[in-house]
């Protein structure tokens, strides 16, 4: 079975699978120069115009794959080489022009920029056409249509633009990390930085006894290892060396719990889980920064938690989301997650120790009520906000906006700017769907959101406070 | 003060960790001991296999263990500590 959606994902995960075996055995810096020969052998190109191009491009995957470059304080990048400078650009009359008489689409053109040739079709000026797109909307064929690069179709805080030369490049200021651009890229030319080596850092570190390490996944964890079972999974991440695997879910059960208060007191509130989400606040609305949640997201939450019980613990994030590996570098985030990596990444991880998952026996994970688990789709994080409410007895009621994707959250937060918003809580989720959407997400498929409700449904725990329960009784009684 | 730590790992969670907790805060509040006894989690303790919750008393581990024994494990355990 497939383990990837697209041949790109795969090839980032072989580059990345090969610089986690060098890391393993010790030898990277000696086999570095080899790496790019043994993902691209030849003779002949299987990508690009000559194997040498991919190498060239294979040899920038492997910088990324070991930390990306420094001096961008960006967690992604964009691999010049690989980008094809996509010729599509802007508004394009298609073959559906029928040589009209009416030309609405010359009238509607500010700027004159529509001529019609001897076959009567419309042409565009590409010199000084501005895509406004008026003609698009004019023509009742719609025979006019923008056709953008996928990266720009993708990025919805409009972070990228095209360099001169057609290269693509990232707006640093506007881009959120959400990864929408490089999941899109069909030539995989955007790419993020990876923090495997740091990982197996800890790894090292705990097998000498020097630390304990423990894993924290991501709940949308349930949807992605089709081929194995989650029990498989967590046997395989222990045999990587990590203690233990704890589920960010149980985090998300003590956001929910806090949040609901938070939003109790204050009337209104957005929600600070997805931290792409939170990025775009802060940057394209800063003024309404005061209303982002002061809560800790459920990975920096769950975290802390294990900080506490363990103070030789050293904490792996594992997830399907870029925008966490900047999490991880936020103040708030950094004294509690030593390192973030994707679904992606770990399978290269899992793959590099030759661990069949297939084969495995299984262990449990199970710290998360239902409503903990179901933060990882669209929808989730505001019924367990409702959840927490009820089970705390509150009278408040919750009028949430469930926004999936940045264009909805968008539309909510210039509402909230407005005033008078008809809501008063804003789920906010930076990718389609939720984090089931995710860019490192091994699959995104529909029935990612149903596998997400029935992982929720096994849990022991039926309720917010019967999953927080054991932790708040003894954080009581500590103060 | 005497520490101990309660797994809360998924196994032991499954095995009835919460219980295990609310009947050392029992103890602890029965025996008038709050401030002596220090109740903290732990994740995992290495003990999945056994059938019961895994606790650790300052350096010892001790596997299998259920609601009903805390009472008897308090005795014999944390009474000679404090």
């Amino acid at each position: 079975m497939n383990k990837f959606d697209t041949q790109v994902q795969e090839l980032k995960y072989r580059v990345l699978k090969e610089v986690a075996i060098s890391y393993m055995k010790g030898t990277l810096q000696e086999d570095i120069p080899d790496i790019p020969k043994k993902i691209v052998p030849g003779p002949k190109p299987t990508m690009r115009c000559c194997i040498y191009k991919e190498r060239a491009i294979a040899s920038e995957r492997v910088k990324l794959a070991i930390g990306g470059h420094e001096d961008n304080p960006n967690i992604l990048e964009v691999i010049e080489a690989a980008c094809d400078q996509c010729p599509i650009g802007g508004m394009t009359v298609t073959d559906a022009c029928r040589g009209c008489l009416a030309h609405r689409c010359a009238s509607a053109c500010r700027l004159n920029c529509i001529s019609f040739g001897p076959d009567l079709r419309a042409r565009i000026d590409k010199t000084r056409c501005v895509n406004c797109g008026l003609c698009m909307k004019a023509c009742p064929f719609g025979a006019i249509l923008n056709h953008k690069r996928p990266c720009e179709a993708a990025c919805k805080c409009n972070a990228i633009k095209m360099r001169e030369d057609g290269i693509t490049s990232i707006i640093e200021e506007k881009c959120t990390r959400c990864g929408a651009c490089s999941y899109m890229c069909p030539f995989g030319a955007i790419m993020d930085k990876s923090y495997i080596l740091k990982c197996i850092d800890i790894l090292k570190e705990a097998e000498k006894g020097e630390s304990t390490a423990y894993m924290i996944v991501a709940p949308s964890v349930s949807s992605q290892f089709h081929y194995a079972k989650l029990g498989q999974v967590i046997k395989g991440i222990e045999l990587l060396g990590f203690q233990n695997v704890i589920e960010a879910a149980l985090g998300a059960d003590m956001v929910a719990y806090e949040e609901a208060k938070e939003l109790e007191e204050k009337g209104i509130l957005t929600s600070s889980c997805c931290p792409a989400f939170v990025r775009y606040i802060k940057t394209a609305f800063p003024e309404l920064s005061d209303k982002i949640s002061h809560n800790l997201s459920p990975m920096a939450m769950i975290a802390r938690y294990v900080k506490k019980t363990d103070p030789k613990a050293k904490i792996v994030f594992c997830g399907p989301c870029i925008a966490k590996k900047m999490e991880m570098f936020d103040e708030k985030s950094r004294p509690y997650v030593d390192c973030v990596i994707t679904f992606e990444e770990l399978q290269a991880l899992i793959d590099a120790k030759d661990i069949d998952l297939k084969s495995l026996e299984e262990r449990p994970l199970d710290n998360a009520s239902f409503f903990g688990r179901i933060f990882a789709r669209s929808g989730g994080l505001t019924e367990a906000v409702k959840e927490a409410l009820t089970e705390q007895g509150s009278s408040f009621e919750a009028k949430p906006i469930i926004c999936s994707g940045l264009e909805q959250c968008k539309t909510a937060l210039m509402q909230l700017k407005r005033g008078n918003p008809s809501f008063n809580f804003i789920e906010g989720m930076a990718c389609t769907g939720g984090c089931i959407g995710g860019p490192c997400c091994l699959t995104h498929e529909v029935r990612d959101a149903a596998s997400v409700d029935k992982y929720g449904h096994e849990s022991k725990e039926k309720t917010i406070e019967g999953a927080i329960s054991a932790v708040m009784a003894m954080e009581k009684d500590a103060h | 003060m005497v520490n101990v730590s309660i797994c809360v790992g998924s196994s032991c969670h499954l095995k009835g960790s919460y219980e295990v907790i609310e009947a050392f805060r029992n103890e602890v509040k029965k025996r008038g001991l709050e401030g002596k006894v220090e109740l903290k989690a732990a994740f995992c303790l290495g003990q999945c296999g056994h059938d019961g919750v895994a606790v650790k008393i300052e350096d010892e581990i001790i596997p299998g263990l259920r609601a009903e024994n805390v009472a008897t494990l308090f005795d014999e355990k944390v009474m000679p500590l404090l």
